[in-house]
């Protein structure tokens, strides 16, 4: 056999190979996928976003009081997440750079991001649940800002360290104070990429059930305040469909199911800035 | 020695015993500089790779103090002061003596802001100002033309040349008194090379420029003056056309024709 001749055989196979692994994978992430729209949209109705949780049997049961939780916790997760990942992710790329704290501080972050959930659950179980003595939404937001802040650090870290330094000596050059440069030039030129880790470490953490089961716990009915035990979608959905009852199991779907498209969207919008970035 | 030529002009700038050796270096980069820098007119820095011209340059606007570590001793004197000197404004020497990269530095923000971005630093807040001031600085960098219907577009959309351009534009908007200029043309074709070159000409009126360059034709095009580096000392500063011609030294004119480098 000539050497081209082989050497398109062997493409050939590899490429059949690796066509066939990738159909592998995807049909079983579209089974689970469409597994949970069927069930999904089967459960989702009105009552859904309109009804607190009720026993098992009653009509009038619904998510209501997951779904604001959820958005609670996520969302006071992100506001207090947010920028203490930014800023500490501008220290270590604008002040620690090389600088031997910033490198403990850069590895302690990767060994956190990698920390099963359920280790922190128990940890903010121990350091403000038994103080306290019950659950709160609290204890769920720091939980889940726990697991937020290195994703976000570390992004940032990474994003702004992207930004070429040629860049910070022109703004400087310029005149600019420091400051200035980070946040007219720097945050710009990544502004990007750390909005996409903002994204990326909102959806994890909006995924997480382990965490929460120890901390903010559950509550089958509408509660705001934030010192008493919130519901959320995880858990709900943990207790639903682990339950005997098939309303129950279907309310359980319908939490999967919104909890999912969420998780989805905020992953494409992720994925979709990344790409008009490379783009550019 | 070095063969230092007399300038009787004014200067901008004059460096004396300037010595300077970077962070966690052993020897020094730079030793024993003394060098004046005439006034409005243009002095070209040559000499082969590693002999510290970038160095040099980024000394006179102390880029070297935004990392740690960099030794330096001797002075520069500009407009009657040393500001090598401790209590130097730093902020304000660079509004007085600005900048241009080897690689074009736009930021990423629009035509507009770039320009405006020093403009903003310095205060200056009113809309009508800022638009006759950036499009100004760009008609002085010869690119308002090319820019005038997109200034709100991002500015990474422009080709090298139209960069580099912008980049000078940023810089004259502020009005300073010197402009550095490291390698401006090395990364940009034949045609943009032309146009830096005679924007870089026409600047001098109201400016002084130091312009480092690795082309030697260069030097000789645009240049008044020229100063010959070799490793971390200043061997021969001349007028261009005697240095290129008749040059004093052994090493420059070894270098100049094409012995060493
Ligand atoms: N950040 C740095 N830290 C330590 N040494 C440096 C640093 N930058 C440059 N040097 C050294 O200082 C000397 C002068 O470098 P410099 O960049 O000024 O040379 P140059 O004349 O501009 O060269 P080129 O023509 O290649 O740009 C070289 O020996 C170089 O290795
Ligand atoms: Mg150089």
């Amino acid at each position: 056999m000539n050497p081209i001749k082989k050497r398109m055989l062997i493409n050939r196979i590899i490429l059949i190979l690796s066509s066939l692994s990738a159909l592998i994978g995807i049909s079983f992430l579209f089974w689970i996928l469409s597994v949970l729209i069927m069930n999904g949209v089967d459960a989702i109705n009105w009552n859904i976003f309109t009804f607190e949780g009720a026993p098992p049997g009653y009509e009038e049961s619904g998510l209501k009081h997951a779904l604001i939780g959820q958005l609670i916790i996520v969302g006071v997760a992100t506001l207090i997440g947010v920028p203490l990942g930014i800023l500490g992710g501008t220290y270590l790329s604008e002040y620690g750079q090389k600088s031997k704290m910033a490198y403990i501080i850069r590895d302690i972050s990767d060994i956190m991001m990698s920390a099963p959930s359920i280790v922190i659950g128990s940890f903010v179980y121990a350091i403000i649940v038994i103080p306290m003595g019950h659950f709160s939404g609290w204890a769920g937001v720091i939980a889940l800002t726990i697991i937020m802040i290195p994703i976000i650090l570390r992004t940032t870290d990474d994003m702004l360290q992207l930004v070429p330094s040629t860049l910070r000596e022109a703004a400087f050059a310029l005149g600019a104070p420091k400051y200035k440069v980070i946040t007219s030039v720097v945050y710009r030129g990544a502004k990007v990429g750390v909005l996409t880790g903002i994204l990326l470490g909102i959806a994890r953490v909006a995924g997480e059930t382990a965490p929460l089961l120890f901390t903010s716990f559950n509550d089958n009915f509408l509660n705001t305040d934030l010192n008493e035990p919130m519901a959320s979608l995880t858990v709900t959905m943990y207790n639903y469909a682990t339950s005997p009852y098939d309303d129950w199991q279907s309310l359980g779907w319908a939490a999967a199911f919104i909890l999912s498209m969420f998780i989805l969207g905020l992953n494409i919008v992720g994925r979709l800035l990344i790409m008009k970035r490379k783009g550019r | 020695m070095a063969t230092i030529v007399d300038i009787t002009d004014e200067k901008a700038l004059e460096v004396k015993n300037f010595e300077f050796t970077y962070n966690g270096a052993q020897e020094p980069s730079l030793k024993n500089i003394t060098m004046p820098i005439a006034k409005r007119s243009i002095t070209a820095l040559i000499g082969p790779s590693g002999c510290g011209k970038t160095t040099l340059l980024r000394s006179f606007n102390r880029m070297h103090d935004l990392y740690a570590g960099n030794r330096y001793s001797g002075s520069i004197e500009f407009e009657g002061r040393n500001i090598l000197d401790a209590k130097e404004d730093l902020i304000k020497l660079r509004t007085n003596i600005g900048m241009i990269f080897q690689k074009p530095t736009a930021f990423p923000m629009s035509i507009f802001d770039n320009v405006a971005y020093g403009l903003r630093l310095q205060g200056i807040k009113n809309r009508s100002e800022l638009n006759d001031r950036v499009e100004k600085a760009l008609q002085d960098a010869a690119i308002w033309k090319e820019v005038s219907s997109r200034l709100k577009n991002d500015a990474n959309g422009l080709s090298g040349g139209q960069q580099q351009r912008l980049c000078i534009a940023r810089a004259i908007a502020v009005e300073p008194e010197v402009l550095l200029f490291d390698e401006p043309t090395s990364a940009l074709d034949p045609i943009s090379t032309q146009g830096i070159e005679k924007l870089v000409i026409e600047l001098k009126e109201r400016v002084s420029i130091i312009i480092v360059t690795h082309n030697m034709q260069q030097a000789a095009r645009v240049s008044d003056y020229t100063g010959f580096m070799y490793m971390g000392e200043l061997i021969e500063l001349g007028v261009t056309e005697e240095l290129f011609v008749t040059p004093k030294e052994r090493l420059t004119e070894e270098y100049i024709t094409g012995k060493f480098g």
